[in-house]
């Protein structure tokens, strides 16, 4: 599914991915977890095209990401923060995302799993951060794409739009999708997620199932052993 | 390009400034028909105004659109559309918009102060014209100001200076060159020097095809002479286009090589 060799991104002079290697399987739900300014996002960014790295190659359904930008209708993306040209409507958003990607969207079920209808006739300027979120979710999971990519989803969500999110992403995981996420949320995290990278200073430090990273740490709570390979790897 | 330039269109002619900027001129056109009734002396008036006013609101718009557009454009990136359509299609987005608010702004009063049947439409259609180029120039200027600086703060401080170097400076400098070097001939820097600044070129575009010229003395006689002829004009107009031009291009360019 996703394939990353050798990357490094550097900006100015802070080095942030130092020769990162990864692979990515199809199916599944991955956490990628690291402190804060670990790359997490920047990892996310170099494979959606929008970072371009410095050095090293990454292949997305084996298409090379370098000077494309078709390979992006196979990937639904949340971004971290959500905004949106104000004067227009809500409605009008779905529509303008659809008439770009021109795919078949399923937008009538999330529009009311999110219970968006009030809002459809309405600017986006008017709507609350919450609420902003949930338009930006139902276009993260409008389309069919076999990778879907999540940064922060649970942002000012409230728990009954999070229960409908994990159910979401749930069932495109029941569909065959590769699911990519990022959380500081660990308790969504163990959740949700069955295996998760943990990125320390520009590489992957830990790469596993939830369950071998406990054993490995040797803590039953997870929170605990994700805190656990940070501080063993300050100490180290 | 085209459904991102029909989206920000869109958003931006529902805006509250659209309208205040389209009522000004439209206020502005009316007036200045009441207070005299010589389209001539109006289209002086109102390219004095043109001039300054036309570039300061393309740059603030420019940089404020493109910041305040940030966060969506990014999640236009992660779109399968190409980077240049992005940009390309927001910066017309904008320039357009505004090029409307001018062009109806002001038309509508002409229109109906009886423009078709007056001889002035020429010079009036090149106001308009030239009008809109400046916008295009502005605009585009300012967003390569903007998309090179992260800092919104120094985005707006350097299109504010570029905009007061343009309207005002370069003038200021142009002036003391030519009092210092007066005793040699300037007649070609001046010609240059005017082609540099797409304010002035437009200023003096306008001045000599009002045939006022006469009130410009010995320098007006050699302008006259080459922005009088057709050759002068269409030199003029494509210097114009290059303007237009190359800032578009670099903002193409540089946008392909950010990271976002």
């Amino acid at each position: 599914m996703i394939r990353v060799e050798n990357l490094h991104k550097k900006y100015g002079r802070n080095e942030v991915l130092k020769g990162l290697d990864l692979q990515i399987n199809s199916g599944g739900i991955l956490a990628v977890l690291g402190p804060n300014g670990s790359g997490k996002t920047t990892l996310i960014k170099c494979i959606l095209g929008m970072v371009l790295p410095n050095k090293g190659d990454i292949h997305v359904l084996d298409m090379p990401v370098k000077n494309n930008w078709k390979y992006r209708s196979q990937i639904n993306y949340l971004p971290q923060i959500a905004d949106f040209p104000g004067n227009i409507r809500v409605k009008e958003l779905f529509s303008m995302i659809k008439d770009l990607r021109q795919q078949t969207d399923r937008k009538e079920d999330l529009i009311a799993l999110f219970g968006l209808q009030p809002f459809l006739n309405k600017k986006l300027s008017t709507l609350s951060g919450g609420t902003k979120q949930k338009v930006n979710i139902v276009l993260a999971f409008m389309f069919d794409s076999p990778l879907i990519i999540l940064d922060e989803p649970t942002n000012g969500l409230d728990p009954a739009a999070l229960i409908s999110l994990k159910k979401l992403i749930r069932e495109e995981k029941e569909k065959g999708s590769t699911i990519l996420i990022t959380s500081h949320i660990m308790q969504f995290v163990e959740e949700i997620a069955e295996e998760i990278i943990y990125l320390l200073e520009g590489k992957i430090y830990f790469e596993g199932s939830i369950a071998s990273l406990k054993k490995s740490t040797g803590k039953s709570n997870f929170e605990h052993a994700i805190a656990a390979i940070a501080t063993t790897s300050i100490d180290g | 390009m085209g459904k991102i330039l029909k989206y920000s269109f869109y958003d931006l002619i529902r805006s509250r400034w659209s309208y205040i900027y389209f009522m000004f001129y439209l206020l502005l056109g009316f007036v200045l028909f009441f207070l005299n009734n010589d389209v001539s002396k109006a289209v002086i008036t109102l390219m004095n105004i043109i001039i300054v006013l036309v570039p300061l609101i393309g740059t603030i718009f420019g940089v404020m659109y493109y910041y305040n557009s940030r966060e969506f454009t990014e999640l236009l990136l992660a779109q399968p559309i190409k980077r240049s359509s992005i940009f390309l299609g927001q910066y017309f987005g904008v320039a357009s918009s505004l090029t409307l608010s001018l062009v109806l702004g002001l038309g509508i009063p002409f229109v109906l102060y009886g423009l078709f049947r007056s001889d002035a439409i020429f010079d009036f259609s090149l106001l308009l014209i030239t009008g809109a180029f400046l916008t295009l120039i502005f605009t585009a200027l300012s967003f390569n100001i903007a998309l090179s600086n992260e800092n919104k703060i120094k985005g707006f401080g350097y299109s504010v200076l570029l905009w007061l170097f343009m309207a005002v400076i370069y003038d200021g400098l142009f002036l003391i060159t030519l009092i210092l070097f007066e005793e040699y001939p300037l007649d070609t820097f001046s010609l240059v020097a005017t082609m540099f600044n797409p304010i002035d070129l437009s200023r003096t575009l306008i001045l000599l095809k009002l045939d006022i010229s006469a009130l410009l003395g010995y320098t007006g006689a050699i302008f006259k002479q080459f922005f009088g002829t057709n050759t002068g004009f269409v030199i003029s107009i494509l210097m114009l286009i290059l303007w237009t031009i190359l800032p578009i291009w670099r903002l193409v360019y540089k946008a392909k090589r950010k990271d976002f």
